[in-house]
């Protein structure tokens, strides 16, 4: 059986909470520039330079892209055939999010109680960690630091089979219509469906992982995604809300089976800085 | 679309001319408040204490900036969204705040508040922070400074580029942008 240190896993999510906030994944900044190429509203596209402008100084000055560095979202995948050394797995985790927060300089964002106190931990533990264990004697960490902003304008919908694709679609591009301007478009959509309440929430989180421009495996769902991104398009709310033709980069669909009485859709909206990066170890 | 000047603490004049879709690059003093600061903020308009700076002619921004470096000014700052302070915004218009700066849509009460008391909703660029904390010259926390990022932060900036969402009139950007640019169906 493999041995890994956790202070290895706390090295590397420290480097990515950094690196994450600084740094676009490539599909992200390309469709950003595809978007300024295509938008037709001289205002849209004014933000869009804004914001492409912004991704330079970002890299330039080793700043965060933005201020709200985000809820520390980390999917781990843990082969089986590792045997995990050195102390916790999840304190060795929040460990790596204290240090890169504070060495990096972002913003401490998390607070302890959700109504009553609500006081800042100030270094933005603890993260949010979903654990799987796979086959293999690896340690994947896919990191993705999440603004509040959007994921406000998220929602869970539990629909019923009669519901049907076009319900699934409908409830989509309200979602996106109700958001406007708020969660800072153009948005990725990562819509989850079936599962249960807790896993069509899941889903959608991890379809924004997923590369932009990479098409679904799913013919029948590839062609879905193509029709919602052209009605959330037409919408008119564009960049920032101010109206135009680029509202969302993307929409991600990812299903998993459910029970016959249900179809569980959540709607995950992510704002235009998608900021993921993974990790093998 | 014209490009204006704006210099705080603003005035009625200084607001007359200006129309949703313009541009401004705002200079001078304003305030940094968000959730926490702005339910403590009302909370001392309605106990009848004074605030931590005047509001008279003020213009707010919603933001809660990253820790700056050493020797930094201002590390990154864009916008929150604005519709979390709705409930809270229509008090201080009535108590002289002239300018609030966030992204996204403002409540109808808060559109007809500026209205009312002659006050402007301004658009920051959401997610455009490290660019946005170039036009920031001096930054002090003010009040509040146990709230970490949502402390009152007086900051001093040099034309800052913003968009006029909300004028005094009532004129609303994200309604004339969003219907210029709708089209039914999938085509």
């Amino acid at each position: 059986m493999r041995e890994l240190d956790v202070a290895r896993i706390t090295e590397a999510v420290r480097e990515l909470s950094i690196e994450t906030n600084i740094y676009l994944p490539d599909d992200v900044k390309n469709a950003l520039r595809e978007a300024l190429d295509r938008e037709e509203s001289p205002l849209g596209r004014e933000i869009l330079q804004v914001i492409l402008e912004n991704l330079d100084i970002a890299e330039r000055e080793k700043m965060p892209i933005c201020q709200d560095t985000g809820v520390a979202i980390v999917f781990l995948e843990v082969g089986q055939d590792v045997h995990l050394t050195g102390g916790d797995l999840e304190g060795a985790i929040n460990e790596g999010v204290r240090q890169g927060y504070s060495e990096g300089y972002l913003r401490k964002s998390m607070v302890d109680d959700p109504v009553m106190r609500r006081k800042n931990t100030t270094d933005n533990t603890p993260a949010i960690i979903y654990t799987r264990i796979v086959p293999g004697d690896r340690v994947k960490i896919t990191f993705a630091p999440k603004g509040g902003g959007a994921e406000n304008m998220s929602e869970v919908r539990m629909m019923t089979a009669a519901d049907g694709i076009e319900g699934v679609k409908d409830f989509v591009v309200d979602r996106v219509a109700r958001s406007g301007g708020n969660p800072c478009p153009p948005i990725v959509v990562g819509v989850g469906i079936g599962g249960s309440f807790e896993r069509c929430a899941m889903l959608a989180k991890e379809a924004l992982m997923r590369p932009i421009g990479e098409s679904n495996p799913d013919p029948e769902y590839d062609s879905v995604e193509k029709e919602l991104l052209k009605r959330i398009n037409n919408l008119g709310i564009g960049p920032q809300g101010l109206g135009g033709r680029t509202t969302a980069l993307a929409v991600h669909i990812r299903t998993v089976p459910c029970h016959i009485a249900s179809m569980p859709v959540a709607v995950n909206v992510q704002c235009h800085a998608s900021r993921h990066a993974e990790r093998t170890l | 679309m014209k490009t204006v000047e704006l210099i705080t603490p603003l005035d009625e004049a200084q607001l007359a001319g200006l129309e949703a879709g313009d541009k401004v690059l705002l200079s001078g003093e304003i305030y940094t408040a968000r959730d926490a600061a702005h339910k403590r903020l009302v909370a001392l308009i309605e106990e009848g204490k004074e605030l931590p700076f005047d509001l008279r002619g003020a213009v707010i921004y919603y933001v809660g900036p990253a820790p700056a470096r050493p020797g930094q000014v201002m590390n990154s700052a864009g916008p929150t969204t604005s519709y979390r302070m709705d409930v809270f915004t229509p008090l201080l218009l009535e108590h002289g705040l002239k300018g609030t700066i966030g992204k996204g849509p403002r409540s109808m009460k808060v559109r007809e508040s500026m209205v009312k008391n002659g006050g402007i909703y301004l658009a920051a660029v959401g997610g455009a922070a490290a660019g946005i904390a170039s036009a920031v010259r001096k930054a002090e926390v003010i009040a509040y400074e146990d709230l970490g990022p949502e402390a009152i932060r007086r900051l001093v900036v040099e034309r800052m580029p913003l968009f006029v969402v909300n004028d005094i009139r009532g004129n609303d950007l994200f309604e004339l942008g969003v219907a210029e640019y709708r089209r039914e169906g999938t085509n």
